[in-house]
């Protein structure tokens, strides 16, 4: 693992703090706002100011921390399961189910670029977590089939597999057993790589309004309330500090991904 | 013939995905939940009106060839025949006939091809400046391999890919236009407006092909040939920018192709961020927002068959310039 991968590691860990302790390290409730009290610097009663209604960023920012975790998590579970099995089936039967999988589905799938699936899943079934959830999902599930299904080709002829077939084990058990140990690396980076992907995808719809609905504290919602003009002139530290909050979660799931996928790699340990 | 027959097989499989984007694009509507006139019209309409409205956009007919009703005797599929909405979009579409807007009663080819334009221009704009900034730095950090300055590029590379354009376009307009007042903080009136968005769109675009870049130059670096440019006495900058560049960039054409695709999506939220006036504003201001479905499935269309065929064309040039792909 390298130092950057290291990096991220912490980071991760401390969003996952900030998301499950969320109630106790904010200071402020994140809904409540104080005319009295917009666009205040940072200062020890408000860590990261407030906004344009006078709410507490710090918090919010905290918060916010559950909404991309939630939304990260979920999706990467849901896609890497389905796209796992949907991967293990093309890869392991071939023949016309793999024509149509490989051939077809995955070309149809990435034939859109994934932003705007989703966008367009959310335009038509409306906002809100789940659906968000549902539409991030539909997108990202290719990306762990593509990975499983290219394992399963490497491995499925291998001496071992053969030899667990020979000896009368079934398909279902030469798959979980002998295959999946062998695709899990890959597919770890892929999630890795998909948590950040999730994470952006998530701020993007939300600060398009298709996501979350405000004021639910998302960093997406939360860039767009700190973007317009009089924002920025007052308090560009709106804008910063959820901003960053985006920015170092999704640099440190790629810090991991990336990190992982060279140790992985067999190439660079034979030049290093 | 190996030529003929897969390049074939790719006619097929595009034809294929086109049928399958524009069916989904079609269908979709049907998601919506409740009636669409009813969103439009408001719960105050006459029931004239609405009759009128399903009426003119083709919503009294069917949605498709046949459709699973439900009634007490279970499900039951019935039949409506060639006269449905799929088949009138399709026949629309193939005479370059989007339907009419739900809200403005436009056509809705007319509304795309007015704001399409501004897209290209930011998309290109903004591969011009990805294309700037990551070559050089590319081939700094690939033929610097394991230096300080290699490392500290990958550094800023990933950290660039992570950066999110909602922050970077924002942080800009503070700098440029609240801070130093030089350039304008939204619209597209003059032509240093492009300056903003483009370099917005840009520097994730960048920051990802510099990685290419580095890599392409890498393995080419390692390459023969490379050995007998230095061994004949070439100097390095020649052996650099006169071979290992032409080699290195195959690749990077090919990811080039498949980021256009990327920055027509990545642009829907830098026409957003800059109120810059192409499809993407379109699609999110005048379609989701006002829930103009018609305008909606028209920018989706258009977008993904952009995608498609930039990809297609990326694919095709990928072969020419590089022989050792064409019998694959």
């Amino acid at each position: 693992m390298n130092r950057l991968a290291k990096v991220g590691l912490i980071i991760i860990f401390a969003l996952v703090i900030a998301a499950l302790f969320a109630p106790w390290i904010a200071t402020h409730d994140v809904g409540a706002t104080d005319l009295s009290a917009r666009y205040l610097p940072p200062s020890s009663a408000h860590y990261f100011g407030t906004d344009a209604t006078g709410r507490d960023i710090f918090s919010r920012v905290i918060y916010g921390a559950r909404i991309s975790l939630r939304v990260g998590v979920t999706v990467v579970i849901i896609s890497a399961t389905v796209g796992t099995i949907v991967g293990a089936i093309a890869g392991y039967y071939g023949g016309w189910v793999d024509r149509f999988i490989a051939g077809y589905l995955f070309n149809v799938f990435l034939a859109f670029p994934g932003l705007l699936l989703a966008i367009a899943m959310v335009a038509f079934l409306g906002a809100g977590l789940n659906k968000l959830i549902l539409a991030l999902s539909i997108i990202g599930w290719v990306g762990y089939a593509r990975v499983m299904r290219a394992q399963v080709l490497k491995v499925r002829e291998l001496e071992f597999v053969q030899a667990a077939r020979a000896l009368g084990a079934s398909d279902l058990y030469i798959l979980w057993r002998h295959i999946l140990p062998n695709a899990i690396q890959p597919l770890i980076v892929q999630a890795s790589l998909g948590m950040a992907g999730a994470i952006l995808s998530e701020a993007s719809l939300s600060f398009l309004g298709l996501g979350v609905p405000p004021p639910a504290p998302s960093w997406g919602v939360m860039l767009e309330e700190a973007r317009d003009l009089a924002t920025l002139q007052t308090a560009p530290h709106a804008l910063i500090f959820p901003g960053a909050a985006v920015a170092l979660s999704v640099l440190a799931f790629n810090f991991v991904g990336d990190g992982l996928r060279e140790r992985l790699d067999p190439r660079r340990h034979v030049d290093r | 013939m190996r030529h003929l027959k897969s390049l074939t097989r790719r006619a097929i499989i595009l034809l294929l995905v086109v049928w399958t984007v524009v069916s989904a694009v079609t269908l979709l509507i049907e998601l919506v939940p409740g009636d669409p006139a009813y969103a439009i019209l408001g719960d105050q309409a006459r029931p004239e009106q609405i009759a009128q409205f399903r009426r003119t956009h083709g919503l009294d007919r069917p949605a498709f060839f046949f459709s699973l009703i439900r009634n007490e005797e279970g499900w039951r599929l019935v039949w409506h025949g060639a006269n449905n909405r799929y088949v009138e979009y399709w026949s629309g579409l193939l005479h370059g006939d989007m339907g009419r807007s739900f809200r403005t009663d436009r056509p809705v080819s007319e509304l795309i091809l007015q704001r399409y334009p501004a897209t290209i221009e930011l998309a290109i704009a903004a591969l011009l400046v990805a294309i700037a900034i990551s070559v050089p730095l590319g081939v700094i950090a690939g033929s610097r391999r394991g230096t300080w300055i290699d490392n500290l590029l990958s550094v800023i590379a990933l950290i660039g890919i992570s950066l999110p354009s909602f922050v970077t376009g924002p942080l800009l307009i503070y700098i440029f236009a609240v801070r130093l007042g030089l350039l304008a903080p939204s619209g597209r009136f003059d032509w240093t407006d492009i300056i903003l968005p483009s370099l917005t769109l840009g520097t994730a675009l960048a920051a990802f092909l510099t990685r290419m870049v580095r890599s392409s130059v890498i393995e080419e670096l390692n390459q023969d040939y490379v050995r007998t440019a230095r061994a004949k006495g070439l100097s390095e900058r020649a052996v650099l920018y006169k071979h290992v560049l032409k080699n290195g960039l195959i690749p990077v054409v090919t990811v080039l192709g498949l980021q256009l695709g990327v920055l027509l999506a990545g642009a829907i939220i830098t026409e957003k961020i800059f109120n810059w006036p192409g499809i993407g504003l379109l699609l999110v201001e005048e379609g989701i927002n006002k829930r103009d479905y018609r305008v909606v499935q028209g920018c989706v269309l258009v977008i993904s068959l952009t995608y498609i065929f930039a990809n297609a064309a990326t694919d095709m040039l990928y072969r020419l310039l590089d022989p050792r792909i064409r019998s694959r």
